[in-house]
């Protein structure tokens, strides 16, 4: 059965995503805060058909620790099959303008922690020579835009880091999945009123999950944002700019 | 995982009528976060997934607590049969995790749309009742969280709220998690029997044979002919299916089978079709059976979603009564009577006899007796004279109304219905209310 690690397991999207491994009877490898929610989301995962469901609390701003967290996942289950990592904040756009410390944390969360992440994970699969990386990124890293560019300065990054893995583990046999959700209706966005655009996630945790054991490149969740993201990337800046987006 | 949360949701009930403008939403998405309701002015209402049909779900002007994100299970102990799950979790997420594991629901009602704590609040019946009683029954505990604390309900502990809180339309607090006993099962396939009764005469001289033969049983009705053949109709039995030894019991979920041409005009004329359909396959005296998959024997209208859009803006109401076993039935038919006369077509009712197992509920629905569910497309006054006039019969005949299913019974009729209300309203967490409970207990004058 597969061992899959989640890094920021806590994420209403990657809980949604391992429901549907757990019911294959999955082996998981549980890292995010806090350990009380993990405990929950461990029962969760047991109750619906997981073999078993390791938690290790770890803030991922404390890059040091990144090592120690793989190592930890790999003694716990014997090797890992695959890897999501899903932390990560929305963000306050406008905080983030008004102070360069607000907006590096968040690049911090969003992009620089992933690529410790990556780096180290890359490693360790490119000399097992075969499994799955996924990372939620976002549409917002399609194109940057004036309500969320910080954020979407990060996932841009994450998704450019990803496809340059991606070519480099190819070789490898390693397949590595770069998500894309669209408006999807969780915690992270409650504070925003919801329209016909918004997902249930559940809806996109089957898709992750299609899309990780399929070994899909991108995956954009639900699929319909692939074709909005290719029309929004497809305006003429001298347009763009003056739109309120 | 796959229950159409319908994040667009808008906080309505399922009939859509009424609609009413809520104060705010507030979603708790871990139980581990549940916000102290005293920090609102208003009063709150737990709303899961929408399924109630009028306005026991609904809160005017006071504040909804969403608990349908919360969907975790805590344990499923496939050797015994328990389950224990946050309150949001649905039936349809439950039938997932345990029919593999060959077990299944004790008591479902016509949807798998509907949480665990809509299950309790509701105390919820199905085809089952005359074996199984209400899901109450089978509910272990709960833990009820209420403005003045935290409490583990069970029969034996707290067991003053327990019983309020099954059956108690949400009032007596939030339930975050539920724990419930399962029903073994031979394999997720229904043995189904179909019966064809001539009238409500045929329907009771068989009945009660059925009872016997069949776990799961209710009837199709046709309410719009009277005479010889008032209340003609089919009975659906069913049992699970026994695989004989040597085939393999299949898990594999078979394809949907939808019930009913699809949706075109109104459900009623859908209904109709359907019921005729099935109607005219039967020969009367005859016995069609038939193995099927458990999902179209208990959730035909689950294949169709959103079906209340079938009667348009205007919504509909439904109606569910039961009334006690009493001589020749004459409420029942006096009901029938009233329905052909009125020209207000529920061209269909469903017609079931309960049983007398007794839920710790102390406003349970059922009761001994005959239970017919009705729906009614809303065409304003002259549909609620009719449910007025139904109301009567039912009350004269001791019977009760399924608050559930209600958006406009009397104070007086629902008092008479339910006269434990007072002993109930003792476990009402005050902070939390409905617009459901509000109207029913108005004062008399109808203020």
């Amino acid at each position: 059965m597969l061992k899959i690690m989640i890094i920021g397991a806590t994420s209403t999207i990657a809980q949604e995503t391992a429901r549907f491994f757990a019911t294959e009877g999955a082996e998981f490898f549980l890292v995010g805060i806090p350990a009380d929610k993990l405990a929950l989301i461990k029962d969760d995962l047991v109750a619906r058909g997981a073999k078993r469901a390791e938690i290790y609390e770890a803030d991922l701003t404390d890059f040091d620790k990144h090592p120690q967290i793989i190592e930890s996942a790999v003694q716990a289950m014997g090797s890992i099959d695959a890897v999501l990592i899903a932390h990560g904040t929305l963000g306050n756009q406008k905080a983030a303008e008004a102070s360069v410390e607000v907006a590096l944390k968040e690049i911090n969360l969003n992009l620089l922690s992933n690529i410790s992440l990556l780096t180290l994970l890359a490693n360790y699969f490119e000399k097992q020579r075969r499994g799955c990386i996924a990372v939620i990124s976002s549409v917002a890293g399609d194109r940057g835009r004036g309500s969320n560019y910080v954020y979407g300065t990060a996932k841009a990054g994450t998704t450019t880091f990803m496809q340059g893995l991606r070519n480099r583990l190819a070789k490898s046999g390693v397949a590595v999945v770069t998500i894309k959700p669209g408006l999807v209706d969780t915690p992270m966005t409650a504070d925003i009123k919801k329209n016909f655009l918004f997902s249930d996630p559940a809806t996109v945790g089957k898709a992750i999950y299609l899309g990780m054991k399929k070994g899909k490149d991108t995956v954009y969740a639900p699929w319909f944002w692939r074709y909005i993201m290719a029309i929004i990337i497809h305006i003429p800046e001298f347009i763009f700019k003056k739109m309120s987006l | 995982m796959t229950t159409p949360l319908n994040r667009l949701k808008q906080y309505k009930s399922w009939g859509r009528y009424p609609t009413v403008e809520h104060k705010a939403i507030h979603q708790i998405h871990w139980r581990s976060d549940l916000p102290d309701v005293n920090q609102f002015e208003e009063t709150v209402l737990p709303y899961g997934y929408g399924r109630s049909y009028g306005d026991s779900c609904l809160n005017e002007g006071g504040i909804l607590l969403d608990t349908s994100y919360m969907q975790q299970f805590m344990v499923f102990d496939a050797e015994q049969g328990l389950v224990r799950c946050e309150a949001g979790v649905s039936l349809e997420q439950v039938l997932e995790v345990i029919v593999p594991c060959g077990w299944f629901l004790p008591v479902t009602p016509g949807t798998k749309f509907v949480s665990i704590g809509g299950a309790i609040a509701n105390d919820v019946h199905g085809k089952n009742h005359h074996r199984a009683g209400t899901f109450g029954c089978h509910v272990t505990q709960f833990e009820l969280v209420r403005s003045d604390g935290t409490y583990i309900c069970s029969p034996t502990e707290n067991a003053e709220l327990f019983r309020a809180t099954i059956g108690g339309l949400g009032l007596t607090g939030i339930i975050t998690w539920a724990e419930f006993k399962l029903k073994r099962i031979p394999s997720p396939l229904i043995d189904q029997e179909k019966i064809r009764f001539a009238n409500l005469d045929e329907f009771f001289a068989i009945s009660a044979e059925m009872d016997q033969r069949f776990e799961y049983l209710m009837s199709w009705s046709d309410c719009l002919s009277g005479g010889d053949s008032m209340g003609r109709g089919i009975f659906m039995a069913g049992n699970f299916y026994d695989p004989p030894l040597g085939a393999e019991p299949s898990t594999k979920k078979l394809k949907p089978f939808v019930p009913f041409d699809l949706p075109s005009i109104a459900l009623n004329t859908l209904s109709v079709k359907a019921f005729n359909a099935v109607l005219y396959r039967v020969p009367l005296g005859k016995r069609v059976r038939s193995i099927v998959h458990y999902e179209p024997f208990y959730y035909p209208l689950d294949a169709i979603n959103n079906w209340y859009r079938l009667y348009g803006k205007r919504g509909f109401l439904q109606y569910q009564l039961v009334v006690p076993f009493e001589g020749d039935n004459e409420p029942i038919r006096e009901v029938y009577r009233r329905i052909a006369q009125s020209g207000e077509g529920s061209f269909l009712v469903v017609l079931k006899a309960f049983g007398d197992i007794v839920s710790p509920g102390m406003m349970s629905f059922p009761m001994p007796g005959v239970t017919l569910a009705l729906d009614f497309a809303f065409n304003g006054e002259k549909t609620l004279k009719l449910l007025d006039e139904l109301d009567m019969i039912v009350r004269e005949a001791k019977g009760r109304v399924y608050p559930a299913k209600d958006a406009r019974m009397s104070p007086e009729n629902f008092r008479a219905y339910y006269p434990q209300w007072e002993e109930f309203a003792h476990y009402i967490d005050p902070k939390f209310s409905s617009s459901f409970w509000r109207r029913v207990t108005a004062s008399a004058n109808g203020q």
